[in-house]
């Protein structure tokens, strides 16, 4: 049944989709793309840039996209449920039995060693995106730009997409 | 409806996740707004508790946060309401996105800008390193150690969830080896 494969391969993500969204781009790459082959490297980056365009967390609206790409509405349920499960049991546990665990020392020593593979794993995701889509000079161009623009402007990510956008048409339009 | 009435408490998430863009940080501001001032469901104290929680397990920090607000003001079922609320729009939007989509490529703009937004996605996940690995990477340790788990990872082929493992435990082993170290001093 692909749909309960849907639903454990986004309950696997979720599980280890720990210190910020962006976590679960690796996650996706390895599961979605390279263990079950359900998307294609360039469907992964648009659904990144529809996941940033439009409100709400990227881990559901990954999910969602994913689920409804891979098998249909009930694809996107079962994908859903299974990225918020471990987010229900976590959050029930804590709630109910540990409010001041985060606060343990073991716990925050394990946060500490988390944050260098978080930020290795989602600088390798830049790498594989960059592989993906930097295919010629021009799109190498519109990778710069928007960099610099997110970088050194306060404009928001979304107007820096919609800019590319623009620049699309208006390039290969 | 009541203040704190399943309808409320689901409509006060979907608001939340309505209007919130790129998820986490942005929406903290606004969650904070609706359900200490506006509902007075938790104490300032008491929002403070939540994010911490909401960003030491796994998720997304918008849903952690509406499941645990949830879960305060009507138990179960409550924090079920809540979640739901937060989920839907995404789902919803999403899904209509996704329906059409296939079809919306086919038009050459549609494809155009895509063209242009993919080369900008490198851009905005490098920014993402670049924010979130500022504060880590200021000890030499740290730094050594994101170039080693990008390696991994890059090179490597290593599982993510391999590597996210790894990270935990590397920072219990350091958290270990300084406690013995500060109770060695201690009886020297």
């Amino acid at each position: 049944m692909i749909v309960l494969q849907l639903y454990f391969a986004f309950l696997k993500i979720g599980l280890f989709s720990i210190g910020g969204g962006y976590v679960m781009l690796p996650l996706i790459e390895k599961e979605i793309i390279s263990v079950h082959g359900w998307l294609t490297p360039a469907q992964f980056v648009d659904i990144v840039a529809i996941a940033e365009m439009t409100p709400g967390p990227v881990a559901i609206n990954s999910a969602t996209f994913i689920g409804y790409q891979t098998a249909g509405f009930w694809g996107s349920v079962f994908a859903t449920a299974g990225v918020v499960t471990p987010s229900l049991v976590f959050i029930l546990l804590i709630a109910k039995l540990m409010q001041h665990f985060y606060q343990n020392r073991w716990v925050q020593a394990g946060f500490t060693g988390l944050r260098p593979a978080v930020i290795g794993l989602i600088a390798s995701a830049a790498i594989f995106v960059a592989r993906t889509t930097l295919s010629d000079l021009t799109a190498a161009l519109f990778a710069v730009a928007a960099f610099l623009l997110l970088t050194f402007t306060r404009l928001h990510p979304i107007l820096v997409l919609a800019l590319a956008a623009l620049g699309g048409i208006l390039v290969y339009g | 409806m009541g203040k704190n009435s399943l309808l409320h408490l689901f409509w006060t998430f979907f608001k939340i996740g309505a209007t919130t863009f790129g998820g986490g940080y942005a929406m903290l501001p606004i969650i904070k707004h609706e359900v200490v001032e506006r509902n007075g469901w938790i104490k300032d104290e008491e929002f403070v508790d939540v994010v911490a929680v909401a960003q030491s397990v796994p998720g997304a920090v918008a849903v952690n946060s509406a499941i645990f607000i949830g879960f305060k003001v009507r138990g179960y079922v409550g924090a079920f309401a809540s979640m739901l609320g937060a989920v839907l729009p995404s789902f919803i939007v999403i899904l209509l996105i996704a329906a059409f989509f296939v079809e919306f490529t086919n038009y050459k703009i549609v494809a155009a800008a895509f063209a242009g937004i993919r080369p900008a996605v490198v851009a905005l996940i490098t920014a993402a390193v670049i924010r979130l690995g500022k504060p880590v990477v200021k000890t030499k340790y740290n730094l050594l150690l994101v170039c080693i788990f990008l390696l991994l990872a890059a090179v490597f082929d290593v599982h993510p969830i391999l590597l996210i493992l790894a990270g935990a435990g590397v920072g219990l082993v350091r958290h270990y080896r300084q406690n013995k170290k500060a109770s060695e001093g201690d009886s020297a």
